[in-house]
């Protein structure tokens, strides 16, 4: 195994309330190496976001970081903005989900790409735009000279997101962070993007991290998947054994809940109750137990730790799913173990 | 299912809006004509800027549409006004993508899910009690806990549930669903689902349920009508839509589905999704002459540009509206089964 660009253990973050504390993030551990796709998957609240933010120090003065994230061999969890900012936007570039709140609207969208490119090199205005225009090309922007004196309200929303995509990659990051970046597009659009992000990461050497919700996105673009719940990192394993071998309740829940063009109409969908936990207010056990189908006592009792239990599938769960034939009667989809309904 | 008269039937709708001072219209909704029959649910997919949602607003006459008719239970609303274009739309009921936006934040849930049936003067105090009750209690939610809530103590879930709870205080027919649970995460989605499920089943409810991801409406809907920029490109049963497309757009929007199945072992390049279309939808001010699909569409030819494509029923109950539709069905039925096979693996 290659060296790890970089390398994140027991990241903790914790935001201080009025007598509240809210643990968002609880003991996250993970590698990216070079040149990979790494997806962190999970929903509203499970810690994707905030975890990946506090590596780059994108997190407010409200939030408490403890832990360790090393790029390259260097610490980056407690430097101060100033030396941070020699790695964010330069070695560890950002994608969000909103192009049109990250993009100034006042400044036409060439002028907006130089100023990334002016902030970490020093280069000349006319190297600058010519730069510029190089990267719009890059990223697929038909007639770069005319956009590049265009205002981000003429843009579509996918090409908005290319210009974000141009910008992050100014100063050829080793890692782009892609957080929620196509998830505002339409699916057309969004495998248009996909495609552009792979490309690209393919043709610079860069790792990319992608940041989402949507597990089928993950399956589909992803070398390597990581799935949150509660601030927790609950399965991780390779795309492809993950979608033939889930171990996690949860992640096999969030399989099952996502709607697929292969299921008849009206084919009831697996549904799983309650919400996830307060944040606040942890249950002292397995975070997913209280809306798990298989949780037993134990799993009320103590919190599973996250272990490699096979070669490269990490999973923290006390009773894994096995492979079983589900109740659609395609086999090799796994099914929790215990006691609980399975449709 | 299909028997007797349609609950509502749209034929021809034109919606279109002025924008700027330099005369410019937008053509968002352009001759859509389908009709949804009753115990049915008929799913609308579209993109952004596809025409889907102003379709929806202009059924329920706000605003009304420029022409065509909107005939609800045989009663044509385009031509109410008034006190009897509420009695007619009695019946016909909408729930919204955002909950928190279509409730009032200041009001208890208990006062939101009352307010229709005191718009519409039904029971008295105490009956209207009891069905706040029956209905909350109909979406799960418990008129204990929740009925004092305001929007901002409850979770999106629980707001799109009070949301639906208005929507069938009403005792409705059809309730149109427009984006209905896209901003919910996935598992509070797959609870929602189910929910429209169940209130299909237990009050025989239609729906037009509109939404930009075919697997979602696919999963809900007896038949599937795709929408193009102010158009209709293709309609059909959901399962022929998917295993036989007809329209090469159909076919572009679902080769762009990234499927969990997909994550097999296989190269990095086959793992991607199906051939993706290229381009952008163009503007809805100027759309192109003939088909609007042409300027992205593989297929097209002189004659797209040209004429544009009347809609044709070449299968039972599946059209399409394609001078040149994806009739090789041999083919495309290979492809779907291939696709099914991968599932099976």
């Amino acid at each position: 195994m290659s060296e790890a660009l970089l390398d994140v253990e027991d990241l903790k973050v914790t935001f201080a309330g009025r007598g509240r504390d809210v643990h968002a993030v609880n003991g996250v551990s993970y590698r990216v190496r070079a040149g990979q796709t790494l997806a962190i998957v999970g929903e509203s609240g499970s810690g994707k976001t905030v975890s990946c933010r506090a590596v780059v120090g994108l997190l407010p003065p409200s939030a408490v970081v403890t832990g360790s994230a090393r790029f390259r061999g260097t610490q980056l969890i407690g430097l101060s903005d100033d030396q941070m900012r020699q790695y964010r936007g330069a070695d560890i570039a950002m994608v969000f989900q909103d192009p049109a709140r990250s993009l100034n609207p006042t400044m036409r969208v060439g002028s907006q790409i130089a100023e990334a490119v002016r902030a970490h090199r020093h280069v000349t205005k006319p190297e600058a735009r010519e730069q510029v225009i190089e990267l719009l090309r890059l990223v697929q922007i038909p007639l770069p000279e005319r956009r590049y004196l265009e205002y981000p309200h003429q843009l579509s929303g996918g090409m908005r997101q290319r210009v974000m995509i141009a910008m992050a990659l100014a100063c050829r990051p080793r890692l782009l962070i892609a957080d929620e970046a196509t998830t505002a597009l339409d699916v057309t659009t969004q495998a248009q993007i996909m495609e552009l992000l792979l490309d690209l990461q393919a043709g610079l050497g860069m790792a990319l991290m992608l940041i989402s919700h949507d597990l089928g996105l993950a399956a589909s673009y992803a070398d390597e998947v990581i799935v949150m719940y509660a601030g927790r990192i609950v399965e991780q394993a390779p795309a492809a054994r993950l979608f033939t071998s889930v171990r996690m309740p949860y992640t096999q829940a969030l399989f099952e809940a996502i709607p697929r063009l292969e299921r008849p109409a009206h084919s009831p969908l697996p549904v799983i109750g309650g919400r996830p936990p307060d944040l606040a207010a942890l249950p002292a056990g397995c975070s997913f137990a209280p809306r798990c189908r298989g949780a037993q006592d134990d799993c009320r009792r103590a919190a599973p730790p996250l272990a490699e239990h096979e070669p490269g599938h990490r999973w923290a769960c006390w009773h894994p799913c096995e492979n079983v034939a589900d109740a659609f009667g395609e086999p090799g989809r796994p099914v929790p173990r215990g006691n609980g309904d399975t449709a | 299912m299909t028997s007797g008269e349609p609950l509502l039937q749209v034929r021809d709708l034109v919606q279109e809006f002025s924008v700027g001072d330099r005369g410019g219209t937008v053509q968002a909704v352009t001759g859509v004509s389908f009709e949804v029959w009753p115990g049915e649910t008929l799913g609308i997919v579209g993109e952004t800027g596809s025409g889907k949602s102003t379709l929806a607003r202009s059924i329920l006459q706000a605003p009304r549409p420029k022409s065509g008719a909107v005939l609800f239970r045989g009663t044509d609303l385009v031509t109410l006004s008034g006190l009897r274009l509420l009695q007619a739309r009695r019946h016909l009921q909408m729930v919204f993508q955002d909950p928190f936006g279509s409730l009032d934040p200041k009001w208890r849930v208990r006062d939101l899910v009352a307010e229709p049936l005191i718009a519409y003067r039904v029971g008295g105090r105490d009956g209207r009690r009891r069905r706040v009750d029956e209905v909350l209690e109909l979406v799960g939610l418990d008129p204990a806990a929740h009925g004092g809530r305001r929007p901002r103590e409850l979770s999106g879930g629980q707001a799109q549930r009070v949301a639906i709870a208005r929507a069938v205080a009403l005792s409705p027919a059809l309730i149109i669903c427009d984006e209905a649970v896209s901003s919910l995460d996935v598992l509070i989605q797959a609870q929602v689902l189910a929910l429209f499920e169940r209130l299909r089943a237990e009050l025989g409810l239609s729906y037009l349920f509109i939404a930009h991801d075919l697997a979602l409406v696919k999963q809900v809907s007896d038949r599937v009508a795709v929408m193009y920029l102010g158009k209709l490109c293709e309609v059909g049963p959901g399962e022929a839509v998917y295993r036989r497309p007809l329209h090469p757009y159909t076919r572009a929007l679902l080769d762009s589905i990234p499927s969990p199945d997909a994550g097999a072992p296989r190269s990095r390049t086959e793992r991607r999704v199906g051939r993706v279309i290229s381009g952008e939808p163009p503007s809805p001010i100027h759309p192109p002459s003939g088909c609007r699909f042409r300027t992205r569409c593989p297929r097209a030819a002189e004659l797209c540009a040209a004429e544009a494509p009347p809609m044709r029923e070449l299968a039972t109950g599946h059209s399409v509206a394609c001078h040149f539709p994806l009739a090789d069905v041999a083919r495309t039925t290979a492809r779907s089964e291939e696709r099914i096979g991968e599932t099976k693996r």
